[in-house]
């Protein structure tokens, strides 16, 4: 294991954690929208967006990342390997995401939300200024854990191709025959990576307490 | 697009031989994990600092990789220590570790949660110590960790289809055979998906229907 390989994997590492970071934030963005439709009183929007938790959250990450590799040239759009990645595990996370949102919003006292009805919020201003800034709070540790499992469920994508730690450890291992250090390299840079989401997890809580009293 | 269902009828004993296979990498996993976890979580109480920081450091390696990455370190970084498996073994041996791990994270914060009530009760009608943990925290702390507990179990199912890349039979990597042989793949990976699909839905109503039975034994924490 020299100097040149580890810097290898840590370049790849860089592209990781982009295509990480960027899945986690359409992950919530799509998330917000299915949890939206989840709550919604519309059966149709309801019943959709069940659907698509529950679909996403019970077929294994490598499953869809195929669905999304082989399946959609098959029906006629042609998709980069990188794009098949990145769309599955933002779909895949916005899943989980939705169910994170879904909880958080369902666990704001319902005194709360009364107290605000009484002094004569309208509807947008309740959300904004009660329910949103509760929710997230209340949210917060089970969304960064999805964050770090999303870090973590990328190391899937090498198998379609795509250039990151764990393609590249692949690569470097069985062109040096030597895959117990680079494996053991590639391994201490996911702890890394993880470690610092996880940092930055907790400095958010942190930062966004308050003192109820 | 066309859609041939008579391709998967036609692989159909195939797939049934590969989706036992899963089940059975699951099931096999799943019982290692909850009885890795459960030593784990005990030592990690009860064992003294030693054994605690040592076991927690493991844990938290282990949680804080891919399980990809665990997976090739034991199957293709092993022969280098002289640990040769068969893609099977080591496929079991990583679930199970894997599993294990985040299964004892879940028992021991439901260990903590028992009451201390419970167990001091439990010291004053003379229960000896093991027989406090057999019969009052354990089961009380079985019922506290069903949830999460059910949610590792399908977090298991699902991960079982990452064997594939070490090309142990499993039900993805029949699929996928099939897949490149006849290039049907709308039809082949719309099959796997309703399998998956089917089986974690299946897994988590169990664990729902369990939890009901259980909520007449919930105690006020």
């Amino acid at each position: 294991m020299t100097w040149k390989l580890f810097f290898l994997l840590v370049q790849a590492a860089g592209s990781t954690a982009l295509i990480s970071l960027a899945a986690i934030a359409i992950g919530v963005c799509v998330g917000v929208v299915v949890c939206a439709g989840a709550l919604a009183r519309n059966r149709l929007l309801n019943g959709l967006s069940r659907l698509y938790i529950s679909f996403f959250r019970g077929v294994p990450l490598l499953v869809q990342l195929m669905l999304f590799y082989y399946l959609l040239p098959a029906l006629g759009v042609e998709v980069s390997s990188l794009s098949a990645a990145l769309l599955a595990l933002s779909l895949c996370t916005a899943a989980y995401q939705a169910e994170n949102l879904r909880g958080g919003f369902l666990a704001v006292p319902r005194s709360l939300i009364e107290a605000a009805d009484m002094v004569g919020m309208t509807a947008a201003q309740r959300f904004r200024r009660i329910e949103a800034p509760i929710a997230v709070r209340l949210m917060l540790p089970s969304m960064m854990n999805e964050a770090i499992a999303i870090l973590h469920a990328s190391a899937l994508i090498s198998v379609v191709g795509v250039i990151e730690v764990t393609r590249m450890a692949q690569n470097l291992s069985s062109s040096t025959f030597r895959p117990l250090p680079i494996y053991a390299a590639a391994g201490l840079l996911y702890l890394i990576m993880t470690g610092v989401l996880a940092g930055a997890g907790l400095l958010a809580e942190r930062r966004l307490r308050v003192r109820l009293s | 697009m066309t859609f041939d269902p008579a391709i998967i009828t036609a692989h159909l004993p195939a797939l049934g031989m590969a989706l036992l296979t899963t089940v059975w990498l699951w099931l096999v996993g799943l019982v290692a994990s909850v009885i890795l976890g459960l030593a784990i979580a005990v030592a990690r109480l009860y064992g003294g600092l030693t054994i605690s920081l040592t076991l927690g450091s493991f844990v938290q390696m282990i949680r804080g990789t891919p399980y990809l990455i665990q997976l090739f370190l034991l199957y293709f970084g092993g022969p280098a220590i002289g640990l040769t498996l068969e893609p099977f073994t080591a496929g079991i041996l990583s679930l199970s570790v894997f599993g294990g791990c985040y299964m004892s994270e879940v028992f021991r914060t439901g260990l903590r949660a028992v009451p201390q009530g419970h167990i001091e009760a439990a010291e004053c009608v003379g229960l000896t110590r093991l027989q406090t943990l057999r019969r009052i925290i354990l089961p009380e702390m079985l019922v506290l960790v069903l949830p999460p507990a059910t949610n590792i179990a399908v977090g298991l199912i699902k991960e079982t289809a990452v064997l594939s890349i070490i090309s142990v039979p499993e039900l993805t990597a029949v699929v996928n055979e099939i897949g490149s042989e006849t290039y049907a793949f709308v039809e082949t990976l719309t099959a796997l998906s309703l399998c998956y699909w089917g089986l974690v839905e299946l897994c988590s109503r169990a664990g729902q229907a369990a939890e009901r039975r259980l909520a007449t034994f919930r105690f006020a924490a």
